[in-house]
């Protein structure tokens, strides 16, 4: 059994519930029955070795999973009062409502502005674009660098630019929760800060899951922490508990890297 | 499950080398302590010099100990109980320096008190000196083999310790009203006591650290629930 402390949703309903979420890829487990509360504008990091399951994990939370031949999901995840595995959801507007974004950087081959309103277009947005595409920018952070060259090509921008691109495309389409799957590992310290502050500002509307192997990174922006060990959740609790005094002897032995 | 424990080799080396300087620091203070109080006892003028000297080399540990903390949480980022070792190596070895500087008052005590008129024994300084010794060696001891019960029972027993130091006082006042003569040997008594109290509030402070060490829990100043009978609040001395 996981040891799981009071998490505290501060009187909001939860964003998300996993409850006894088992992944399997063919007949080899993955993820074995967790069960995670993931309270509303909080951060919440998923730490463990490789292979632990994380990623998986993750992205069973927006039903990406849904896209890998051979993976196969049981358990629920609840949103809203709704278990996203029901038949009748649409995995893409969940997708649209539970936002993704991936370790490298994926802009569109379109300029910076198309890139911001890629998903706002295809969802059939009819208010003022711009004042979206501007906003979602400001949000991400990226407003200020770029907004005199819109119409510049995607790929003209840094690699941290280019992630906070990413995050822009991602917030126009209005989620309510952001998955980040190592959303800073390719870049540079800089880069990485600044992500990391974005991560810190976008809780206040967003809830946000994130996947870091840098448990440095996990330890600065999130609130809560989950260790996972060969696809099971060892551990979770306030971020701070588990980095200073965590109560299982593998999240201690991970933690102060005497494996992994 | 198994996991396969791999340790960060030269972290946990560094590590190491902390807490053998930590532990020369304690050999040196606790030696230091010894042999001041026995000068008090035995009227020895001559330790002083020693202690003195050896305090400079308690000195030079603690700064080497300031140093290498500050390395190890500047480039290894530390977690979970290594980081509490490292914080609570940081602060027993200030809490060491300071208790060396207290065995160097109480040698200079005893070099003065070899030139003044001895007083009786008095049963509560004898008491009094072998507690406080107990409780910095338990301590210590509580750090070395992580047991946070034996640094609960240090914090208990300075209680005692604040007692017999009131008892001292009105015991070294009375003498000094007594019989003017014996003023002198009176205060530097005094001062040892006092030196003495803060060595045992010193100690206690290492086994908090202890039981913050072993349990992640801070205990000081009653945060854990219990009432702390702050010493220094009602003393005349202070």
């Amino acid at each position: 059994m996981p040891t799981i402390y009071d998490i505290d949703t501060g009187g909001k309903a939860p964003a998300l519930e996993a409850r006894d979420l088992s992944v399997f890829y063919g007949s080899k487990v993955a993820v074995k029955e967790i069960s995670l509360t993931i309270p509303a504008n909080r951060v919440v990091a998923l730490i463990g070795p490789s292979g632990c399951g994380k990623s998986t994990l993750l992205r069973c939370l927006n039903r990406m999973n849904d896209l890998v031949s051979g993976a196969r999901v049981e358990g629920e995840v609840a949103f809203r009062g709704k278990n996203l595995y029901d038949t009748d959801v649409d995995p893409v507007e969940v997708r649209r409502r539970i936002g993704m974004v991936f370790q490298k950087p994926n802009p569109f081959p379109k300029s910076i502005y198309e890139n911001t309103a890629f998903g706002p277009r295809i969802n059939g947005f009819r208010g003022d674009l711009d004042s979206l595409v501007e906003q979602s920018l400001r949000q991400a952070a990226l407003w200020d660098e770029v907004h005199d060259r819109l119409s510049d090509s995607a790929y003209a921008l840094s690699g941290g630019q280019q992630q906070r691109l990413c995050i822009a495309r991602t917030l126009a389409v209005k989620p309510e929760i952001v998955l980040m799957d190592e959303p800073a590992s390719a870049l540079d310290p800089i880069a990485t800060q600044r992500i990391e502050e974005l991560i810190y500002e976008l809780k206040k509307e967003y809830t946000i899951i994130i996947v870091t192997h840098n448990m440095q990174q996990a330890a600065r922006i999130s609130d809560y922490t989950a260790f996972l060990y060969m696809g099971e959740l060892i551990e979770y609790g306030p971020t701070e508990s588990i980095f200073t005094n965590p109560r299982e002897e593998r999240t201690e032995a991970y933690v102060t890297g005497r494996f992994g | 499950m198994t996991i396969e424990q791999k340790p960060r080799r030269h972290f946990h080396d560094e590590l190491d080398t902390l807490q053998k300087r930590l532990m020369q620091m304690a050999g040196i203070v606790e030696r230091s302590l010894g042999v001041a109080t026995d000068a008090v006892d035995s009227r020895d003028p001559t330790v002083a010099a020693t202690i003195m000297s050896d305090d400079d080399r308690v000195d030079e540990l603690e700064v080497e100990i300031d140093e290498r903390v500050m390395e190890l949480l500047a480039l290894h980022q530390p977690m979970a109980t290594d980081l509490r070792q490292i914080i609570a190596s940081n602060k027993v070895a200030n809490d060491l320096e300071r208790i060396g500087d207290h065995a160097v008052n109480i040698a200079k005590a005893a070099r003065r008190l070899a030139d003044t008129n001895p007083l009786p024994k008095l049963r509560e300084l004898t008491e009094m000196t072998e507690i406080t010794r107990e409780m910095v060696s338990d301590a210590l001891a509580a750090y070395v083999s992580r047991n946070a019960g034996t640094a609960r029972m240090v914090c208990v027993t300075d209680d005692k310790v604040d007692n017999l130091r009131r008892s001292l006082f009105r015991i070294l006042v009375t003498h000094m009203l007594e019989d003017p003569k014996r003023i002198g040997a009176a205060l530097e008594l005094l001062l040892v006591s006092q030196n003495l109290e803060r060595i045992a509030d010193l100690s206690t402070n290492i086994a908090e650290d202890v039981v913050f060490l072993v349990e992640g829990r801070t205990i000081k100043h009653g945060m854990d629930g219990h009432q702390v009978l702050d010493s220094d609040e009602d003393d005349a001395l202070d």
